[in-house]
């Protein structure tokens, strides 16, 4: 509205202007040189207008209200079909070889161009209001000194603009300064690389200075960078000022898409806008998705267009014969038309006038019919109850609509893990302490319970600081803490001091983590709430609330976590004065560290590791040294040398560390679980059964990879073997691979013989590697993955990987998912589907045939790129085993029954051909012509594919083994296709000689002749509507009242419009175009007609009858005995089973599972991420008052190991 | 089965009876007559001798049939204009373009225009029993073989002040083929012109190359005698339509009716064939169902 006021103020050229506002971007299409490099000058407009840089506006949208009609038409001639049909359209207009009027293509191409265009405007509609929203989206422009609100899309390339916490980065800007100290801020990159945790980015010190905008206003500094591209990892560029040249890089940058977290404010310049920014050149246009049907059928209408032109050819030549055999002789009642000559030019133009009436063949309904019955199924999936998720309120949604029948023919499913099969929660479960261990959910007797049946969870009512979303279920724990057992005790301050969290307590005991990785947030969380609680750190101190009292720590060195060393320790003096290193790590690197001493409590927790890795937990294990001050002092001096020394440093430090974390005493350890998204075994299991394979694809570490393998039931202890592929180098890998490969076929030459064996291996690899007998799975890494994927080694690994019954990559990169989907795609020629909920699944998303978007989930990316979104994967399995399959079912049926009738209806013409000299006369009237596709029989057949069912859903998912026939191709394909053509044919020769033998010598009942044209074509006509709705009757598996109207009201619509058609008041004002006036009633009446179409259907439809139920009774699809045994149990009211519950054996597994990145210990100890606030922190005094503590030393009896009142607390706090 | 019993029943009671009056064969009578073209006067003439061997007891249907007469050739089946038929003024003057070649003659236009109107029959059949030599011509009614709604709605005569039939149809010329205008093809007024009824079934074109049309109507007189009794019969025949050029063929047929028409063996045959491997299917059928259709049970779904 506002902006039709604005159109009424400024007069036309403003009105004009605010139009294209609203319809779209003003392109900048100035310059047609390619970029070589990008020059931007802060605050100078003009100096950067000069080079028309692309502005910030975005623009996805096609079309606007101008361009719609022009561009849309131009688009939708370019698909063939339609072309073809505008030119039997101009065919038509010639009057020599014009064989129907020229309405009966045009009513039907124009409701074609009408329905494609009304959708594509709809989409379009859509796309203009999500850009409209972008566009608008407020931004603080410093402009002439001041801060202003702008738009997006008026932010140019060389401005300054402010972002705020918690905004999105408007468009790549290099970072200038910022609130927080060192011009550092963060950023959360979900929607670019779909990482969740925070990435630091640094203005550089020259810019870092410039807090306010007076000095801003006056920055002039100008950058020289690379062009636009989409690399999202590297930047170059220089930034000149004040005569001083400055490298940027990367980590100056801040890319659009990007959220800015825990950073009050920061100031960016501009450099890339709009289309150019690293966001937009990584969205590529979607590649347009076509479905193996649609291959299928392009390739049969391209089949169909050849008959046509044969049957074309073939009748030309007849007419050609006939008009020299007979046609000259006949002149004398039929001369030729002016201009023919020859009876060979006559067939040239009947060629042509028969090419007009046999192209129903190639009907151009189908393609709308298809596009209505997909979008039918995707509003099923969209209306879907059953994969609506309450918690998130998010409805399933079919994003692609032309996709849907794919669904019911995935063979191979590569699934993201994080935030896919996982939450990305971390759940502290389970720990053993002093071998000892806790978490065993139990019941009110003892027992272990089972899960669902969980009792309440422990009450932490008694901590002021705990986290209220933190449940725990078994009370012993706090039992224990309560009592004091120092082993807890030490195990929860370690859990509380050894990790890199960051807090943030915005109000007195509101407590925030800031953990890098969840699963350090979870053990952090758990000791806080267990009575442990870290409240803040410096760069030298950290500081703990130990049930009630503050104690501060002086934290002395973070011996920083690698993948390499797979633990961290860190060294603090306790405010006694005692020096301690805690260290957690992963138990196969830990155990070896431990001091003799723990042999007996190593076996204990080893056991209780077991048992963890056995449920699929990621465990830890935690263990601590005390060092001698003398001895420190030694270390940490020697320390210091190795850090100051720049060569080597790496080793050196290595070295080190490995000396200190040495003789340690184990305290426990724990178990945290990564939880599952729900069902995802249940899930993965069926969908198994079905016969799909699943690959999981993760950038994950192989520890926290395999280890959801097994918890999501994908690996399993039955399995013969699990190979590791983790080499570095190309013959390494490949030596792996042939070495698994080697292994499954020694198992496999144990089953078949040596001789076939032999003979097998020259021949193929694949056959070979398809027989082997037993379970195997692949994981892969990588590194390995990128040599794997070489032009040389892709096939034998992919041999290999099929070979296996689960797969599982690791550490991949998103190009590497794309590849690996490739790669399948490639070889395997069967249909992938891949799903994930981050942007670093994009790319495998727009790979794979179908796109599965995780929604619900911060990052929208992928659900953007992907075809279809809901927001757990275990709606996986209704997708693809209901709603695919049923698609898949019902487009089959459907395309066979749609060539079925109109091979039916049009080869009548063919068999006519031969009786009125090839002469391109039509059977039937025009109308009937031009309605039959859209109206008589159009609305059956969409309603059969819209809603047709063979098996009731849950049937489906019971008997996953009724996916089988989808995979396999085979409900539509060459064969059936030929069937159908098949039956079509010998329809239409009934459809014609039936009649044609009564007709030849009838008469009527009062002595008139039975055969003229017009009853003759009636009849054809009416046995033909006839045949074709019982027909569909027999192809409806499903009915519905719909499908009910829809069969009834087509047969009422024929005889209705036949009526109308023929009656005396439509010929009156039109006596040249209702030629047929009176011929309904007086032929209808007829008994002999009748006869004639009861004679002609029961011939038609009884062969098809006998075969279906022969087959029914010797050859019954596995549908049809899940149908018989439904019938059967309906009866019986007998009650399913359920479905069987996999039982499981414990194994050894156990992995160092943070998702965590190296160097965050070097940033605390230097103090750099900590705001000024937080440094303030470490002289914060806790309440003075800490009652729960005291009471609960009363009832204790004061046994605490933590001495001093809670006002000495304070007193300890060592200052900095 | 029962329908296709009356309809064999039925059939049989059927009279029927066809004579080729070409005249291909030296031998006929009408074989002087073949060459005739469209203009020959008067016209050659022709009389063919027959003898029914049985009663033909209810009314009779008199029709004419040709073969390998193509009416249902594309360019032949719209060479018309519904518009004039109907009695269109502006039609009637300026006939659709659908008609060309015959659309004007002679800067006039044509009325009927078209080449089916051009082709139309024309011979003229005359029935005659033979007793003791003396020639008792048979009444042939010819009102009443067209459909009514042909006749009362798709076919009028173009209106205007008057009658007058000729004036009506002033500036308007026969088709080239007729030896007079549309106007004088019956003396009786609701018989002429477009509404003529031999015009009106000659322009329903047929489906098929080899067809048959109903010429005349036989009323059986009274309740004693049947409509034409065994015996001797000629047919005179005013021969003015060429066939032979295109090696046409020229019947004239005399049959009976019943309630579903003429006789039809097709259907009867077709009734029966088709009802017996109905019944034989059925049983084959119901035996494979009853050996192996019970196979399919639970048990055999694999999971």
């Amino acid at each position: 509205m506002d902006r039709k006021l604005r159109c009424q103020d400024s007069g036309f050229w403003g009105c004009l202007a605010a139009v294209t506002e609203v319809l779209g971007c003003i392109e900048v299409t100035g310059c047609c040189v390619i970029e070589e490099e990008r020059r931007v000058r802060a605050n100078a407009r003009e100096y950067n207008e000069k080079f028309q840089y692309a502005s910030n506006c975005i623009k996805t949208s096609k079309y606007n209200i101008v361009t719609f009609l022009p561009v849309n038409l131009f688009e939708q001639f370019q698909e063939v079909a339609n072309t073809y049909f505008l030119f039997l359209l101009i065919l038509q207009l010639i009057p020599q070889i014009s064989s129907l009027s020229w309405f009966t293509t045009i009513v039907p191409l124009v409701l074609v161009l009408t329905i494609t265009a009304v959708k594509d405007a709809t989409d379009d509609y859509f796309r203009h209001k999500s850009d409209n929203q972008v566009n608008n989206r407020q931004s603080q422009v410093l402009i002439g000194g001041v801060l202003r609100q702008e738009q997006w899309m008026n932010v140019r390339v060389g401005d300054i603009i402010k972002l705020e916490n918690n905004q999105f980065v408007a468009a790549d800007l290099l970072l200038l300064s910022s609130s927080e100290p060192h011009g550092l801020c963060y950023i959360e990159t979900a929607e670019l690389d779909g990482e969740t945790n925070m990435k630091v980015r640094q203005a550089i010190p020259v810019t870092a200075e410039l807090g306010d905008t007076s000095q801003l206003a006056c920055f002039d500094g100008e950058v020289i960078c690379e062009p636009p591209n989409n690399k999202l990892d590297k930047f170059g560029g220089t930034l000149y000022w004040k005569d001083n040249k400055y490298p940027l890089s990367n980590q100056n940058m801040l890319l659009r898409g990007c959220v800015l977290r825990n950073t009050e404010w920061c100031f960016g310049l501009v450099i890339f806008a709009g289309p150019d920014t690293k966001l937009m050149q990584n969205s590529g246009r979607t590649k347009f998705k076509r479905t193996s049907i649609d291959r299928l059928m392009n390739t049969l209408v391209l089949w169909i267009f050849g008959f046509l032109v044969c049957m074309g050819v073939i009748l030309a030549i007849g007419n050609a014969i006939w008009e020299h055999e007979v046609g000259v002789c006949f002149q004398i009642y039929l001369p030729w038309d002016e201009g023919v000559h020859s009876a060979f030019f006559s067939g040239f133009l009947s060629f042509w006038s028969y090419i007009i009436i046999l192209n129903t063949v190639v009907p151009i309904s189908l393609y709308v019919s298809v596009e209505v019955i997909r979008l039918g199924h995707s509003y099923f999936i969209n209306w879907d109850k059953k994969m609506y998720c309450a918690k998130r309120r998010t409805p399933a949604e079919a994003r692609t609509t032309t996709l849907n029948e794919e669904l019911g023919q995935v063979e191979y499913i590569f699934s993201d893990k994080t935030g896919t099969l996982t939450q990305n929660i971390m759940v502290f479960s389970k720990c053993s302490v002093n071998g000892h261990s806790y978490g065993d959910v139990q019941d009110m007797l003892g027992h272990k319970a089972e899960l669902g049946e969980r009792p309440e969870p422990v009450d932490f009512s008694f901590n002021p600081l705990a986290d209220p979303r933190f449940q725990f279920w078994d009370p012993s724990l706090l039992e224990a803490v309560k009592l004091g057992d120092l082993h807890v005790h030490e195990f929860f301050r370690l859990l509380s001091l050894c990790h890199t969290v960051m807090s943030e307590e915005k109000s007195e005991g509101e407590l925030l983590y800031k953990a890098q990785s969840p699963d350090e947030g979870a053990l952090v969380t758990a000791a806080r709430n267990f009575g442990f609680v870290f409240r803040s750190r410096t760069p030298k101190t950290i500081t703990v609330q130990e049930l009630g009292q503050a104690i501060t720590y002086q934290l002395l060195a973070i011996l920083d976590f690698n993948n390499i060393r797979k633990r961290m320790s860190v060294i603090v003096r306790s405010p006694e004065g005692k020096i301690r290193l805690y260290c957690k790590g992963a138990d196969t690197i830990l155990l070896e560290r431990l001091h003799p001493l723990n042999q007996e409590l190593t076996s204990i927790t080893t056991d209780h590791l077991n048992e963890y890795a056995g449920e699929g937990l990621r465990t830890l294990v935690l263990a601590y040294r005390d060092l001698e001050e003398s001895y420190y002092k030694d270390w940490s001096e020697r320390l210091h040398r190795a850090g100051s020394v720049p060569e080597a440093r790496e080793d050196h430090l290595a070295r080190l560390y490995d000396e200190v974390e040495h003789d340690m005493m184990l305290l426990g350890a724990t178990a945290i679980e990564d939880k599952l998204q729900q069902g995802v075994p249940e899930t993965i299991a069926i969908l198994t059964l079905a016969n799909i394979k699943i690959w999981v694809l993760t950038g994950d570490k192989q520890e926290t990879a395999v280890n959801i393998g097994y918890s999501c039931k994908m690996l399993t202890d039955d399995m013969t073997e699990v190979f590791v592929v983790t080499g570095h180098t190309v013959l390494e890998v490949r030596e792996e691979l042939r070495k698994a490969r080697e292994k499954m076929m020694d198992a496999s030459r144990s089953v078949c013989n040596g001789f076939s064996y032999q003979e097998k291996l020259s021949s193929n690899l694949t056959s070979v590697l398809e027989a082997i007998a037993g379970e195997y799975a692949l994981v892969i890494n990588g590194h390995s993955l990128a040599h794997a994927l070489e032009a040389d080694m892709e096939v034998e690994f992919l041999e290999t990987a099929c070979a296996c019954k689960a797969v599982i990559c690791c550490r991949v990169t998103p190009l590497q998912k794309a590849q690996v989907v490739e790669l399948v795609k490639k070889y395997k020629k069967a249909v992938t589907l891949a799903i994930g909920d981050g942007a670093n699944d994009v790319s495998m998303i727009k790979t794979a045939h179908i796109g599965v978007g995780i929604s619900g989930q911060e990052g929208i990316q992928a659900v953007l790129a992907s075809d279809y979104s809901f927001s757990q994967f275990k709606f996986l399995q209704r997708l693809l085993l209901v709603h695919g399959r049923w698609s898949y079912l019902r487009m089959c049926k459907f395309l066979c029954y749609f060539f079925y009738k109109n091979f039916a209806f049009t080869m009548v013409h063919f068999w006519f051909g031969f009786f009125c000299g090839f002469s391109a006369q039509t059977v039937y009237d025009q109308y009937f012509i031009t309605l039959y596709n859209i109206v008589y029989t159009s609305l059956p057949v969409l309603a059969m594919g819209v809603f047709d069912q063979d098996v009731p859903e849950q049937r489906s998912m019971e008997y996953p083994k009724l996916y089988e026939p989808g995979q396999l191709n085979l409900l539509f394909n060459k064969r059936e296709f030929f069937i159908c053509i098949a039956q079509g044919i010998y329809t239409s020769i009934l459809m014609f000689f039936i009649p044609y033998g009564v007709f030849a010598d009838a008469t009527r009942d009062d002595g008139a002749q039975l055969a003229d044209y017009q009853s003759f074509a009636v009849t054809v006509a009416t046995s033909l509507v006839i045949v074709v709705s019982v027909q569909i009757g027999l192809d409806t598996g499903f009915w519905t009242a719909i499908n009910h109207f829809f069969i009834w009201g087509s047969l009422a619509a024929y005889f209705t419009i036949l009526f109308t058609m023929h009656s005396d008041g439509l010929f009156r004002m039109f006596p040249n175009q209702f030629r047929f006036v009176g011929n309904a009633q007086n032929t209808l009446a007829q008994p002999t007609v009748w006869l004639t179409i009861a004679l002609t259907a029961v011939v038609c439809i009884v062969p098809v009858v006998a075969f279906r139920f022969l087959k029914l009774d010797l050859k019954p699809e596995l549908s049809d005995t899940v149908r018989y045994t439904q019938l059967v149990r309906k009866k019986q009211k007998t009650q399913h089973r359920c479905m069987r519950h996999a039982g499981r054996a414990g194994s050894r597994r156990s992995g160092y599972a943070f998702s965590h990145q190296e160097g965050f210990g070097e940033l605390i100890m230097s103090g750099k991420n900590m705001r000024l606030s937080s440094l303030a922190l470490s002289s914060f005094a806790p309440r003075p008052s800490a009652s729960w503590i005291d009471t609960l030393r009363k009832k204790k009896g004061g046994e605490g190991s933590s001495a001093g009142s809670p006002s000495g607390a304070a007193d300890k706090t060592l200052r900095v | 089965h029962s329908t296709s019993e009356i309809i064999i029943l039925k059939a049989a009671e059927f009279k029927k009876t066809k004579i080729d009056y070409t005249g291909t064969e030296p031998s006929s009578p009408c074989n002087k007559c073949l060459n005739v073209s469209w203009d020959s006067t008067p016209p050659c003439t022709c009389t063919i001798n027959f003898t029914l061997e049985h009663a033909f007891e209810s009314n009779v249907f008199m029709y004419y049939g040709l073969s390998n007469f193509y009416q249902n050739h594309r360019r032949y089946v719209k060479s018309r204009d519904d518009s004039q038929l109907n009695g269109d003024n502006s039609s009637l003057l300026n006939p659709s373009k659908e008609c060309e070649p015959y659309r004007t003659n002679e800067d006039k236009p044509i009325a009927p225009c078209g080449a089916i109107a051009n082709s139309m029959f024309n011979d003229t059949l005359e029935l005659y029993r033979i007793d003791n030599d003396t020639r008792t011509p048979i009444t042939l009614i010819k009102k009443g073989i067209a459909w009514w709604t042909d006749k009362n709605v798709k076919f009028r005569n173009p209106t205007g002040d008057g009658n007058n039939l000729t004036a009506l149809f002033q500036g308007t010329t026969k088709p080239v083929n007729w030896p007079k205008p549309v106007y004088m093809l019956d003396s009786e007024p609701d018989n002429n012109g477009f509404i003529n009824e031999d015009f009106i079934v000659w322009m329903r074109t047929a489906a098929l190359p080899t067809f048959r049309k109903l010429y005349r109507l036989i009323e059986r007189k009274n309740n004693f005698q049947p409509t034409l009794q065994a015996g001797k019969y000629s047919l005179d025949i005013a021969y003015n339509y060429p066939v032979h050029s295109f090696d046409g063929r020229k019947r004239m047929i005399l049959s009976t009716i019943s309630w579903m028409g003429g006789k039809n063996p097709f259907l009867g045959i077709a009734y029966i064939t088709v009802g017996s491997i109905c019944f034989f299917l059925g049983v084959v059928l119901l035996f494979i169902h009853h050996k192996y259709g019970n196979r399919n049970t639970s048990a055999d779904i694999p999971n």
